[in-house]
Formats: C-alpha cells, sequence, structure tokens
C-alpha cells in the first residue's frame, strides 16, 4: 500500500488556498523567521544536504546549483523560475501556482535570500495566462503584506517578483533558451560552458530552476535536511508530484515519494487502466523520455537512478500511460510533429532531423515506406543524438529509437501491408 | 507610424522598465501588449515596439516570428485552439476536432466568412490530465465531449 505523503501538495484540496489569508491559516510563510535567523550559506548548505534534485525534468542537485552563485559580487544576482511546462504529458508547476501559488513565492523569498538575489523573474508559458492571473493575484497579495517588496518582513531586504510571459515555444523551457527570451530574443539554446558555472542573465549571475524545485524549499527549511531525506532514497530524496495521464481511470497529479513502484502508482492513484483494459506502455517522465513497455513497467520504480538503470529517465514524473487499443505507430507519429514543430532550428541535425523523420513514419502510415526507410530512422536518430547545442535531439533520438525498437512488429506489420 | 500604444499601456511600460535591466527585455511584454491593442501585431506595432526596447524593427520581427501565439494578420475574435499533443490524441481530441469542423464548416488553419471563429491545432497545453482540452483565447476548456464543445461554441455565437 502506498503511503500519502504531502510536502508540496498539502494544501491543494484546500478550497481557495490561493488567497493570502486562507494560505496564512494553513500555514504559509512560517519559514520566513527560521530563514532571516539563517546566514546564506547555510541555507544554501541545508538544501544541498537535502539531496534536492531539480524537478523540471534534469534531476540535477539544487544545493549543487545554489552554491555556482557567487556571493558578494558587485553585479546583481537573479533567481529565474522556471514555469514554462510544456512537457507533454506534464502539468504540475500549473497546479503550484493555481492552488497553492504563496508556497512559490515562500520558495522564492527564501531561494533568493540564499542566493542574495533582489529580483526574480518568474518565466510562464504565454497558454497559462489563466492560471498566470491566479499567480500574479497571488504576488499582489504579498506586496500589500509587505512580503514582497522593499524591507520584506521588516528586515533590511528586498525583493520583487516579476512574472515574464512567453509566447508559445517549448524550447524556452530549456534553462538557456529561456534567459534568450527573458533577453528579449529567440529561445535559442546557448552554448554549455566547459565546467560549470552559474547561468547569466544580460551578463549578470543567476540560478534557474522549476516551480516546483522552489516550491520544495518551504518545507527543508523549516523541517531540516533530515527530514525531507526521510522520504524517497538515499538519492533521490523527498516527493515529485507525479502525474497520470492518458488511459487512467483517475488521471492527474499525484504526490509520491521517490522509489515506488510505478505500476503501484499507476494502480493507487490512477485507479488502473480505463475500461478494464491491459496496459500496453507508459512514457515514464514527459514525453522526451524513452517509453516502457508493460513488462518493463511492472519492474519500474520511480526514482532517476532506477529508471535510468532502465535505459529511461524520470524526467518530469509526468506519465502517459497507454492501453492495449493503443496504435503506437500512431502515437509516435503524434510525438514527431510535436518535435518538428518545435525544434528552434538552430542546428541541423535537430531541424532537418526531426522532419525527416516525421515523413519517414508519415508515409509508413500511408503504406509508402519500406524496411530501409524504417532502418533510416534510427540512423538519423544517431546522427541527432549528442551533436547538438541542447539535449532536444537526444531527447527525440531516444524517442524515436525507443518506439522504433520496442514496438518493432507493428512498424513492420504496417511496411509489410504496403507490398500487398 | 500609424501605431501608437494607449495611455494605459504606455505606463505599464514605463513601470515595466525598472523591472528589467535593459530596455531589450521588454520584446515579448510589449509585443503581448500590442497584440491585446491590436488583435494581431502589425508591421507598424513592430516599429512602435523597437522604438520602445531599443531593438532594431528587425530583431523585433525576428522574435514576433518566433513564438507561435503571436499574429502577425487578424484572425477571427475566436481563435478556437485545439490541443493536439499525445495526452489529448489519447482521449479523443479527433472527436473534438470533428465536431467543431462539422459546426463550423471550416478546416483547421481557416477562419469562419463572418470573422468570428479561427480554427488551430496546437501543441500540448498542459492539460494532459483534464484532456480533451480547447483553448479559445485565453480560456480553457477542459474534459471535453464532442457536444460539451458545440454547446460552449454556441454560446459565443
Amino acid at each position: 500500500m502506498i503511503e500519502d505523503v504531502k510536502l508540496i501538495s498539502k494544501k491543494f484540496a484546500i478550497e481557495n488556498a490561493h488567497t493570502l489569508e486562507v494560505a496564512q491559516k494553513h500555514g504559509a510563510y512560517t519559514s520566513i523567521d527560521k530563514l532571516f535567523s539563517l546566514k546564506p550559506q547555510e541555507i544554501t548548505q541545508m538544501v544541498s544536504d537535502s539531496g534536492l534534485r531539480g524537478k523540471g525534468g534534469g534531476g540535477a542537485s539544487a544545493g549543487e546549483k545554489w552554491k555556482l552563485m557567487p556571493l558578494g559580487e558587485d553585479k546583481p544576482s537573479f533567481l529565474v523560475v522556471n514555469c514554462d511546462e510544456s512537457e507533454p504529458g506534464t502539468f504540475k508547476d500549473r497546479a503550484i501556482i493555481t492552488k497553492d501559488p504563496h508556497l512559490l513565492i515562500e520558495g522564492i523569498i527564501a531561494t533568493c535570500y540564499a542566493i542574495q538575489a533582489h529580483h526574480a523573474y518568474i518565466y510562464i508559458r504565454g497558454e497559462y495566462k489563466p492560471f498566470q492571473d491566479i499567480l500574479q493575484g497571488a504576488i499582489d497579495e504579498a506586496y500589500e503584506a509587505g512580503y514582497l517588496g522593499e524591507n520584506i518582513f521588516n528586515k533590511d531586504y528586498k525583493l520583487d517578483i516579476t512574472i515574464h510571459r512567453g509566447a508559445g515555444a517549448y524550447i524556452c523551457g530549456e534553462k538557456s533558451a529561456l534567459l534568450e527570451s527573458l533577453e528579449g530574443k529567440r529561445g535559442h539554446p546557448r552554448l554549455k560552458p566547459h565546467q560549470k558555472e552559474c547561468e547569466w542573465y544580460f551578463g549578470n549571475p543567476t540560478l534557474v530552476n522549476n516551480v516546483e524545485t522552489i516550491a520544495s524549499v518551504p518545507y527543508i527549511l523549516q523541517n531540516g535536511s533530515d527530514a525531507y531525506r526521510q522520504y524517497g532514497t538515499p538519492q533521490s530524496p523527498g516527493t515529485l508530484l507525479f502525474a497520470l495521464s492518458g488511459h487512467v481511470n483517475r488521471r492527474g497529479v499525484y504526490e509520491a515519494q521517490f522509489g515506488i513502484k510505478m505500476i503501484d502508482y499507476i494502480n493507487h492513484y490512477g485507479g488502473g487502466i480505463r475500461g478494464g483494459k491491459k496496459l500496453k506502455a507508459v512514457i515514464p517522465g514527459g514525453a522526451s523520455t524513452t517509453i516502457l513497455t508493460a513488462n518493463e513497467v511492472m519492474e519500474a520504480r520511480l526514482d532517476y537512478e532506477s529508471m535510468r538503470a532502465m535505459g529511461s529517465s524520470l524526467g518530469t514524473g509526468g506519465m502517459i500511460v497507454m492501453d492495449e487499443d493503443t496504435n503506437m505507430v500512431e502515437a509516435l507519429k503524434n510525438l514527431l510533429e510535436f518535435y518538428r514543430h518545435e525544434s528552434c532550428g538552430q542546428c541541423t541535425p535537430c531541424r532537418d532531423g526531426s522532419g525527416w523523420v516525421d515523413t519517414i513514419i508519415g508515409n509508413l502510415l500511408k503504406g509508402k515506406a519500406s524496411m530501409s526507410d524504417l532502418e533510416k530512422t534510427l540512423a538519423i536518430a544517431n546522427t541527432m543524438d549528442g551533436k547538438t547545442i541542447c539535449v532536444f535531439a537526444p531527447a527525440l533520438a531516444d524517442v524515436i529509437r525507443g518506439f522504433v525498437t520496442k514496438f518493432r512488429s507493428e512498424f513492420e506489420a504496417y511496411i509489410r501491408k504496403s507490398k500487398r | 507610424m500609424s501605431f501608437v500604444f494607449s495611455n494605459e499601456n504606455l505606463q505599464t511600460i514605463e513601470s515595466l522598465k525598472k523591472r528589467y535591466p535593459k530596455p531589450q527585455a521588454l520584446a515579448l511584454p510589449l509585443l503581448w501588449m500590442a497584440h491585446y491593442q491590436e488583435g494581431y501585431i502589425s508591421l507598424d506595432a513592430i516599429d512602435a515596439i523597437a522604438l520602445a526596447s531599443m531593438l532594431p524593427p528587425m530583431e523585433v520581427y525576428r522574435v514576433a516570428t518566433f513564438y507561435t501565439m503571436f499574429h502577425l494578420a487578424p484572425i477571427g475574435k475566436y481563435h478556437l485552439q485545439v490541443c493536439k499533443t499525445l495526452s489529448c490524441k489519447l482521449c479523443g481530441k479527433e472527436d473534438i476536432l470533428t465536431s467543431i469542423q462539422e459546426l463550423l464548416k471550416i478546416e483547421v488553419g481557416q477562419t469562419t466568412p463572418d470573422n468570428l471563429f479561427t480554427l488551430s491545432q496546437v501543441e500540448c497545453l498542459g492539460s494532459c490530465g483534464t484532456s480533451p482540452v480547447v483553448q479559445i483565447n485565453d480560456t480553457y476548456y477542459e474534459n471535453l465531449t464532442p457536444q460539451s464543445i458545440v454547446e460552449i461554441i454556441k454560446g459565443l455565437k
């Protein structure tokens, strides 16, 4: 049986928890007193000790990332919160900003203090305008209450939060593309530095973290890093807002500890497969992770290391569940159209590769492809892998290889049918 | 230049300038303002944005064409954006699309002759748990059925 753990989703079921009044009745902003009694470095160390990992899909250690931020420089530091959430199958950040936006604001205050930033930007995807309005309402309330602005909480600390609205570009969820977009440019990912360093916004040191990562900070701050570590696994401590979509009975966002079995999660929270059908496959963490077959799902555990060992990745934890009737060729075609549309076009392997494979699979569906075309999709995937500026193309390569190798018979069936 | 930002927008621009290290960062906020003011982004608006954000007009144009939500030509009053990505597809977005097409007698990418409705298919709207979903202008309509979307559209007419 799965034990419910609610560190981030604690207030999700409470009505009107997006208003300051209700949120405060249920403990919002209580971690702030402790915050200002500690030094910034102590907060960073605490987050580092908690083992908190970036929850936007990458899973890198949050504390280690914070340590890359220089303290006491002349240049201003910035925090950028990534709320671009465009990964198909992922809708958890939306839950936070609509159901408990004050938790995010509380996390932003703590994070900004730890890296000594006085301005935070929340980069939100353009489509999320209705949810942006709720978040903006919460920010306005926080300004009025003196939790944001000059001398927050009557302390000698200034903090502003600005929501920056994107305009429909999946790639802006990639942190360097996001910063380019925030600088008023096209969302083209930047070349990576040869050693670890912080991000740069107009040449100023900047930390980019996902909404859920920042929203995890108040719990750690208040209860300590050991309290966070009592959940999850030693390498993947804590919880994640996993999500279910597709062919399950109860779709939605449900928080759970890392390390539980995927099939238990799907049955417990999702209520099993819709219509009593059999499970065929699950895309584990947003479209960009390698698909798992039903047999693999039985073995899979929801933590970064186990998923890696299975040849996939945990990603954002947004699972897309498919039942036995799903046509895998059509499913891949659907995703290929997505990637073809969303490739930013900077790197040739990605720009041309995404379109090329989409065309081939389109032809295959029309009965106009041969076995060598199918092989070609794998060859193109290999050409895309590791040869581009960002991880968009390697992720797509994994998607193609996953579908084509694990469900090869379905692809071949189309080819055989076309020969007749 | 025939496009001028409204007084309200001009005030917002002044307060926004204080929130960013450089005026170039205003490109997206200004594009959004122009988009809401005009319903689309005209070349004249691009010039006005360029002036306010201290960018060359060509650069603003480059940015405007990169992001799919900006329209560089007028569209219908209601923009029906049917999410087409996997979670919605698995949960019946095709029936929703057919239902809309039968009601409005238009194909994807077309606008009704009365300029009321433009039909588009868009990539994942982040509403996978409540799919199928159609975003009409800014509003999300979720957990749709082929019947409910017809009622919603009729309600808009």
